[in-house]
């Protein structure tokens, strides 16, 4: 599963990590985030996020 | 002096008519500007929403036990952490320690990454998050990267409804007036989209999207309290909807051409640019800003108004001029959205400048409209009808073909 980058702070979504903090488990994929997910970092949405080139 | 601005509010902020800049020297402020912070006493309670620059922290605190007596302050809400809000927090937070401060959770982080404060009582909240004032209340809407992590509006019901927007709606001016009917309109509007340009232009989506999100909410609006500058109150609808404007690819009919010149043979390409444009879009507004002569903000606001960029600099050691070169990444940073950009420069040998700013601006977003123009030494009538030519073409790409 890829791995996308926040574009205003450069954090990594890492679908093997998931984001714990915040419900998500390891292995969600970042097409799987809901759509109310936010960045953990700057807290922007996931259309702000691109695909880790 | 503290003011009322409403049955329940006053002003206790700072106005600043000394400051030249802000963010250090990144952004200049021909107006100065104010650090609006506001005191709210409804139902009982007394709440201080922001504080000021931290320079002014301690004359804001004796103002403001002057106002109120500081052990009388319920809560403080921290909308937004920077230090020209946050920076009387050390100062105040001497007076009375444990009264409790309201914020994001990223302001939290923020607070205490500045502050490093021991047993304040820092209280995190949520979108939707209320606190009751007596029958009127505060409710918190987080506003991430409007402009920091931590931005949130706060809003309180009573008094018709006041939205205290922080930085967004805000603008570096100064007044004694503090609000936009008793102030010169057109200078806080330019004021506003300067702030707006250099300050949350990358976050335009943001702004959409918040902007989407409280016309849904029909919220009251009888006043638009932002931590800079007026306060908006005859004309919320315009300044909410200059907002949406110009978070959403915002362009007028204009043309910047911006240059830099050693021995001014780049300049005069500029004119002739210029010239050639004017030519074949003759409503179209051209204008001309030398990098190292005008001021770098104001030429970037140029840039947000216009279609179209085009860029001009000599080469120098095979490389860009100092100013030209900050400017680039300035404007790489503010993430213009469908803007056309053109490249051209003199040169003595190399010449490698103009092939540059175009790779620098393609990598900014600017769709490129032709191929660099660069010519030799200083430019003869050839030359010059040659820039025309360039920038006739350039009119027509992006104002279309002349009318006939």
């Amino acid at each position: 599963m890829e791995k996308y980058v926040c574009t205003v702070c450069g954090y990594v979504y890492d679908p093997a990590v998931g984001d714990p903090d915040n419900g998500i488990e390891p292995g969600t994929s970042f097409e799987d985030l809901p759509e109310s997910w936010t960045c953990p970092e700057c807290g922007v949405g996931k259309d702000m996020f691109e695909p880790e080139g | 002096m503290n003011r009322k601005i409403s049955e329940h509010i006053e002003w206790v902020g700072k106005t600043d008519w000394e400051l030249t800049h802000f963010h250090g020297e990144e952004l200049s402020t021909a107006h100065g500007s104010s650090y609006n912070a506001y005191l709210v006493r409804c139902g009982g309670k007394t709440v201080l929403v922001d504080t000021v620059w931290r320079p002014y922290d301690r004359e804001f605190v004796e103002r403001l036990a002057a106002t109120v007596d500081l052990h009388d302050i319920d809560f403080i809400v921290m909308n937004h952490n920077e230090v020209d809000h946050s920076g009387a927090l050390p100062e105040l937070m001497a007076e009375i320690p444990g009264t409790p401060i309201y914020c994001t959770a990223k302001g939290e982080s923020i607070i205490r990454g500045h502050y490093h404060p021991e047993g304040w009582d820092i209280r995190t909240v949520r979108t939707g998050d209320r606190i009751a004032l007596g029958d009127e209340s505060l409710t918190f809407i987080e506003a991430p990267m409007l402009h920091w992590p931590d931005t949130m509006f706060t809003y309180f019901s009573g008094d018709g409804g006041v939205l205290f927007s922080n930085d967004a709606f805000g603008q570096h001016y100064a007044t004694e007036s503090l609000f936009e009917d008793r102030e010169n309109l057109e200078g806080a509007i330019r004021e506003a989209l300067k702030y707006y340009v250099n300050i949350l232009t990358p976050f335009s989506a943001q702004v959409g999207r918040k902007l989407v999100e409280i016309g849904a909410m029909n919220l009251p609006l009888a006043l638009v309290a932002p931590s800079h500058g007026v306060i908006w109150r005859e004309h919320i609808p315009m300044i909410m909807e200059l907002y949406k404007a110009w978070s959403g690819g915002y362009a007028e009919e204009r043309v910047a051409v911006v240059y830099d010149t050693m021995w001014n043979s780049t300049r005069r390409m500029a004119e002739a640019i210029a010239d050639g444009i004017a030519e074949v879009a003759p409503r179209a507004t051209v204008t001309l800003h030398n990098a190292s002569k005008h001021d770098k903000n104001d030429i970037v606001t140029e840039v947000f108004r216009s279609k179209a960029l085009v860029m001009g600099c000599p080469t120098i050691n095979n490389e860009l001029s100092y100013a030209v070169d900050g400017l680039l990444g300035m404007i790489k940073g503010l993430k213009l959205k469908g803007k056309s950009g053109a490249a051209f420069g003199s040169y003595g040998w190399s010449g490698e400048g103009p092939g540059l700013i175009q790779n620098r601006l393609e990598a900014a977003g600017f769709a490129p409209v032709c191929a660099p123009l660069r010519l030799q030494w200083v430019p003869d009538a050839a030359g010059l009808e040659e820039c025309r030519a360039f920038g006739r073409g350039i009119g027509a790409a992006v104002f279309g073909a002349p009318e006939g």
